[in-house]
C-alpha cells in the first residue's frame, strides 16, 4: 500500500461497517420476507412472479452491498460478481431459446407415447 | 515498495500472518478477496445450471409447478429464510468484531451463527422426513401418493385425477391415478426441488465445518484487526449461500 510504511501491521485494511448500519439491513430483510410471504399468498394475476422476484433481488441487493461489503468493496470484485449475473442470464437465454426450438416435438411424442397433455 | 518488505523472514516487523509472497498485509488482503469472488463466481454459475432447469420447467408446465408447490410447507421456509438471514446478520457482525479485536464478540457470534445454521439444516430435515414419508418424491413412481386441501387443487388438476376422502377429510389424489404424463412432471418438481435445496444444504453443512475451524482458529487467538482473512472471506461464502436461499424461497415454496 504505503511506500512510507515500514511496519506493515500499522496499516488498515478492510472497511469496518457500524453495527448500527447491520442491525438497519438485517431488519430491512426481515421486512422484504414478510412482505413476499404476503404477496405470494395473494393472487397478482400473473404479476406474482415478476413481484416475487423483484422482492428477492432487493433482499440480495441488501445482502451484496453492505453484508458482503460490495458498497464499500473494490469496484473489480463487484464487477466479477455481477459478471457472475450476466452469464446466468445469458445462460438461460441460449437454454430458453433451444428449447423452444423443440419444445413441440416433445409435447407430440409426449401425448403419443404417454398420453395426456 | 520498501526494501524491508522483500527481506524475507529476517524483519522484526513483519507480521507472522503476511505470507513471504507478499509485500504488505492490504496487497494480502485484496488479493485473497479477489480469490473468494472468484470463487463465488464458479459458485453461482454451479448453481445456475438448477436454476435454469427450474426456468424450463416451469415455462413449460407452470400448472405442474402450481399444483406440486402445495406440498412445501409456507411456513416452515419462511422461518428457516428468517434463521438463514440471522446467521448471516451475526456474521457480518462477526467479521465487525474481527476487524476491531473483540475477540470474545466474535467467538459469540460465530457460534450463533453456527447455532442457525444447525437451526436450518434441523427444519430441512423435518420437511424432507416429511415428504419422504408421503412420498412427494423425484421420478414420479407409481406408488406415491400425494395429499392436499381440497381447496388448494386447482380445477384443471381435479380434472384429470381420482380423487376420494380419507378419515381425516383430506382429499387425496392417488398419483397412480394421476394422468400420466402429468405424474411425470410432478415428479419432475420434487426433482427439482431435492436438488436445489439438496445442493443448497450440502453447502450449508460446509458453512458450518468452515464455521467450526474460524472458532478453532478464534480460539488459539489467531484473529485480530491487521489478520481477519479467513473470517472475512468465510463470511462471503456464507452470504452467498443466503444469497441462494433467498432465491430458492419464493421460486419453490411461494407459487401460486
Amino acid at each position: 500500500m504505503s511506500d512510507h510504511t515500514h511496519d506493515s501491521g500499522e496499516e488498515h485494511i478492510g472497511h469496518v461497517l457500524p453495527l448500527s448500519l447491520l442491525v438497519k439491513v438485517f431488519g430491512g430483510l426481515v421486512l422484504l420476507t414478510a412482505l413476499t410471504v404476503f404477496t405470494g399468498t395473494m393472487n397478482l394475476h400473473g404479476w406474482d412472479l415478476p413481484v416475487a422476484m423483484v422482492i428477492a433481488t432487493s433482499k440480495a441487493s441488501l445482502v451484496c452491498l453492505f453484508f458482503m461489503h460490495l458498497k464499500y468493496d473494490k469496484p473489480f470484485n463487484g464487477m466479477i460478481f455481477l459478471l457472475s449475473v450476466l452469464f446466468v442470464g445469458l445462460f438461460l437465454a441460449f437454454v430458453g431459446y433451444d428449447a423452444g426450438q423443440y419444445q413441440d416435438d416433445i409435447k407430440a411424442y409426449t401425448i403419443e407415447h404417454i398420453g395426456g397433455e | 515498495m520498501s526494501t524491508t518488505a522483500n527481506d524475507h523472514g529476517h524483519d522484526p516487523n513483519r507480521p507472522k500472518h503476511l505470507a513471504h509472497h507478499f509485500e504488505t498485509l492490504g496487497q494480502q488482503f485484496d488479493s485473497g478477496k479477489l480469490g473468494i469472488w472468484v470463487f463465488l463466481l464458479t459458485e453461482v454459475l454451479f448453481f445456475s445450471a438448477l436454476f435454469v432447469a427450474y426456468t424450463m420447467y416451469r415455462s413449460n408446465y407452470p400448472e405442474v409447478f402450481q399444483y406440486a408447490s402445495q406440498f412445501l410447507d409456507t411456513k416452515m421456509g419462511a422461518i428457516n429464510t428468517v434463521v438463514l438471514l440471522l446467521s448471516s446478520f451475526t456474521f457480518a457482525w462477526a467479521v465487525r468484531n474481527a476487524m476491531l479485536g473483540e475477540k470474545r464478540k466474535l467467538m459469540l457470534n460465530l457460534l450463533v451463527t453456527l447455532v442457525c445454521a444447525g437451526g436450518f439444516m434441523g427444519i430441512k430435515y423435518v420437511e424432507y422426513s416429511h415428504k419422504f414419508h408421503d412420498g412427494t418424491l423425484w421420478g414420479g413412481n407409481a406408488s406415491t401418493i400425494f395429499k392436499a386441501d381440497p381447496a388448494e387443487i386447482p380445477a384443471e388438476i381435479k380434472e384429470v385425477s381420482e380423487a376420494w376422502n380419507n378419515p381425516e377429510g383430506k382429499f387425496s389424489v392417488a398419483v397412480r391415478d394421476l394422468d400420466p404424463a402429468f405424474r411425470q412432471k410432478v415428479g419432475v418438481f420434487f426433482g427439482v426441488y431435492f436438488c436445489l435445496t439438496g445442493l443448497h444444504g450440502i453447502h450449508v453443512m460446509l458453512g458450518m465445518i468452515l464455521i467450526i475451524w474460524l472458532m478453532m482458529r478464534t480460539k488459539r487467538g489467531d484473529f485480530g484487526p491487521t489478520n481477519f482473512n479467513a473470517i472475512d472471506f468465510g463470511a462471503l461464502y456464507w452470504h452467498l449461500v443466503d444469497l441462494i436461499w433467498i432465491f430458492l424461497f419464493p421460486l419453490l415454496y411461494l407459487i401460486t
